[in-house]
């Protein structure tokens, strides 16, 4: 950039290895996974975005820092996303127009906007039933041991879904078999409506792990760097051949479990704590500029990049129409290929 | 050509798909060094290595999500459940997320989940049970159950080789109990979606799979012996999808059905047969479609109990003879 010729060499150095390209590319998906969701808060308030619309306000930093973290290209790593990670689809190449389309929807309108997968580009669509991708992560990582591949596999689970059995029975055969794994546990204080201490007796989620010999840290999921670069490491040595590792990160859920969840049993003062002075997004700007890593202006252009870019993908979906009905019965099977239709629809 | 028992045989399908196909492997408990519960992988571990026979820990759901993930990579994983009454702990993850995959996803997932089911072996309400009710009732998923030696190998390797979950049971009563002569150098596939007749008759159509066909093969016998009544045997072989057809086909020939299952009655696999029969071929039929089945109670230990609560050949004898009559 024309205006940064000069080294600055006040500036402290940019830590984990990343260049200056990187972090704004990261600043890039914070700032994509957050004005995509408010567009689509925007949408689902004139009902033009069907069913629940989940949002991951406050968590986009740990989402966005620890996708950073994967191989992305060709034979990615393969990461499972939940309802908020939004932002690590994005970082693996999802695009905003999969997430607003409707007939043209990655599901042809079979799941929710966040329910879908590119195992080319390296997620796996997670289904409803909390805990159930750890065992099929685990999965994902053994063939990668099996064939020798050097991948890893990464899973996001809620503090509410450690609290399943699939979660522990994954974790458990995970750890045993030694295979690539990254799990990453999202302390976000509100699973629903439960806060944690009605959902489990331990402090941290890290303990979990440690159950089952897994080496597990915690970090502050709302420094966007310090998550990169404790995935970082973690994928490093799973790729390596040392087995699961566990993240727990702790954030805080800023929107109701769904939006129509008007979060009623949330203290308003908390909300406003972690809105003013504990935002991912405000922290990671503050850090870039301060530390002289990026500058304002520089941001600016990323976030008219941004704003462009999901009009654009607005434009292209917002007068689609929804899937063909009969659309619906293809595709259960690989053959035959679409269940009969019901005798009497043909009368 | 020596006879070659149920068990052997689907041990046979399993070690040629094996060799076949490297993307072929095995997990479950004590299937490695041990060999199985019932010695259906014994030596395996020995001819394809640890890595490719995976003893596991006693996590179900963790053996059929993992089987899942494999799966989506490219790989062939056959679970085994060491008795299939554990498959229940692996209800969520077959019926949300494998049965979804394809239509939800659009993801592969070639996936076996087989294991011993049945009773008349003294084994007690969890060590005996028919499961096959439970996952019917799910799109997305196909069951088989073998009757024969020769149907336990087609229906393995069939199944490994589909490109959808397949749900294989075997019946550990026929295990050791039947043998068969199968020609090695045949290789032998049994079409998933096809039943078999396993006995032409014209008088009267039993429908069943499983143990039962065994059991209505000797009421055939019987009845033709005592009573001159000719009773054709309609062996299923695959429950899901089911083979409509051959069930038209043999009703329209006998005009009379018996449906026979192991499992118990309420939400059995017979209703959905008898609806089937209604709505396809109700002119053809000469008298009601009847059940003989167990009964509607968790299936008890001691041989008194058992013997009363599951169907015997007498019953399928009394109930043709009755519909015979009809």
């Amino acid at each position: 950039m024309p205006s940064r010729a000069a080294p600055i060499t006040q500036s402290p150095p940019i830590p984990a290895g990343l260049t200056r390209d990187q972090l704004l590319e990261i600043y890039h998906y914070l700032r994509l996974t957050r004005t995509l969701e408010e567009r689509l808060t925007a949408l689902y308030r004139q009902s033009r975005v069907i069913g629940g619309l989940f949002r991951s306000l406050g968590q986009e930093g740990e989402s966005v820092g620890s996708a950073y973290a994967l191989a992305r290209g060709p034979n990615p790593d393969i990461l499972s996303p939940l309802i908020r990670n939004l932002g690590s689809m994005l970082v693996m190449g999802a695009e905003p127009i999969a997430i607003l389309a409707k007939a043209e929807s990655p599901t042809h309108g079979r799941e929710l906007n966040v329910h879908f997968n590119d195992l080319e580009k390296g997620y796996l669509g997670q289904i409803s039933h909390l805990g159930d991708m750890v065992p099929v992560m685990a999965g994902i990582a053994l063939t990668f041991k099996l064939r020798g591949e050097p991948r890893v596999g990464l899973v996001y689970v809620g503090d509410g879904a450690t609290s399943t059995g699939t979660f522990h029975e994954g974790l458990n055969f995970a750890a045993v078999q030694k295979v690539p794994l990254v799990v990453i546990a999202e302390f976000n204080r509100w699973a629903y409506s439960t806060p944690p201490e009605k959902q489990f007796a331990v402090k941290d989620l890290a303990e979990k792990a440690k159950g089952y010999g897994i080496p597990a840290v915690t970090v502050d999921g709302n420094d966007v760097l310090a998550v990169y670069e404790a995935t970082k490491f973690a994928v490093e040595r799973a790729r390596r051949g040392h087995g699961v590792q566990f993240i727990e990160v702790k954030t805080y859920r800023r929107k109701g479990h769904a939006e129509h969840d008007d979060q009623h049993y949330v203290p308003k003062e908390e909300l406003d704590w972690w809105a003013k002075e504990n935002d991912p997004v405000d922290r990671y700007v503050k850090q870039l500029v301060q530390h002289d890593w990026a500058e304002e202006s520089e941001l600016k252009v990323i976030d008219d990049g941004v704003k462009a870019e999901i009009d654009q993908a607005t434009d292209a979906c917002i007068d689609e129409p929804l899937p063909l009905p009969e659309s619906a019965l293809g595709g259960v099977y690989a053959d035959p290929p679409a269940a009969p239709r019901h005798w009497y629809r043909s009368l | 050509m020596a006879d070659v028992t149920y068990l052997e045989a689907l041990r046979q399908g399993l070690w040629e798909e094996m060799e076949r196909d490297p993307s072929v492997f095995i997990l479950g408990e004590d299937v490695g060094a041990y060999g199985g519960a019932f010695k259906v992988t014994e030596g395996f571990a020995k001819q394809f290595g640890e890595a490719r026979v995976i003893d596991t820990p006693i996590s179900e759901a963790a053996i059929v999500g993992a089987a899942a993930g494999a799966a989506h990579m490219g790989m062939r994983p056959v679970a085994e459940m060491q008795f299939i009454d554990f498959i229940s702990c692996a209800y969520d993850m077959l019926t949300n997320y494998v049965a979804t995959a394809r239509y939800r996803a659009g993801l592969a997932t070639p996936i076996v989940v087989r294991g011993p089911c049945g009773g008349y072996v003294r084994g007690g309400p969890f060590h005996s049970q028919n499961p096959e009710a439970a996952f019917f009732h799910t799109p997305g998923l196909k069951i088989v159950y073998p009757a024969t030696a020769r149907d336990a190998k087609g229906l393995i390797k069939a199944s490994i080789r589909d490109d959808d979950p397949v749900i294989y049971l075997e019946h550990k009563w026929l295990y050791r109990r039947i043998k068969e002569a199968l020609p090695e150098e045949e290789e032998i596939l049994t079409p998933i979606g096809a039943a078999r007749v396993a006995r032409e008759g014209k008088d009267l159509s039993i429908v069943t799979y499983g143990a039962t066909v065994w059991k209505s093969l000797e009421a055939a016998d019987q009845l033709a012996t005592d009573d001159g009544l000719s009773v054709e045997v309609l062996d299923l072989r695959t429950l899901l999808p089911m083979d409509d057809a051959a069930i038209m086909r043999t009703v329209q020939k006998t005009n009379k059905v018996l449906i026979v299952h192991e499992d118990t009655r309420t939400g059995g696999l017979a209703g959905e047969i008898a609806a089937r029969i209604n709505e396809q071929a109700f002119a053809w039929l000469d008298g009601p479609i009847m059940r003989v089945t167990a009964h509607d109670v968790p299936l008890p230990y001691a041989p008194t109990l058992e013997d009363f609560v599951l169907p015997q050949t007498d019953d399928i004898v009394k109930a043709a003879r009755w519909l015979a009559a009809y």
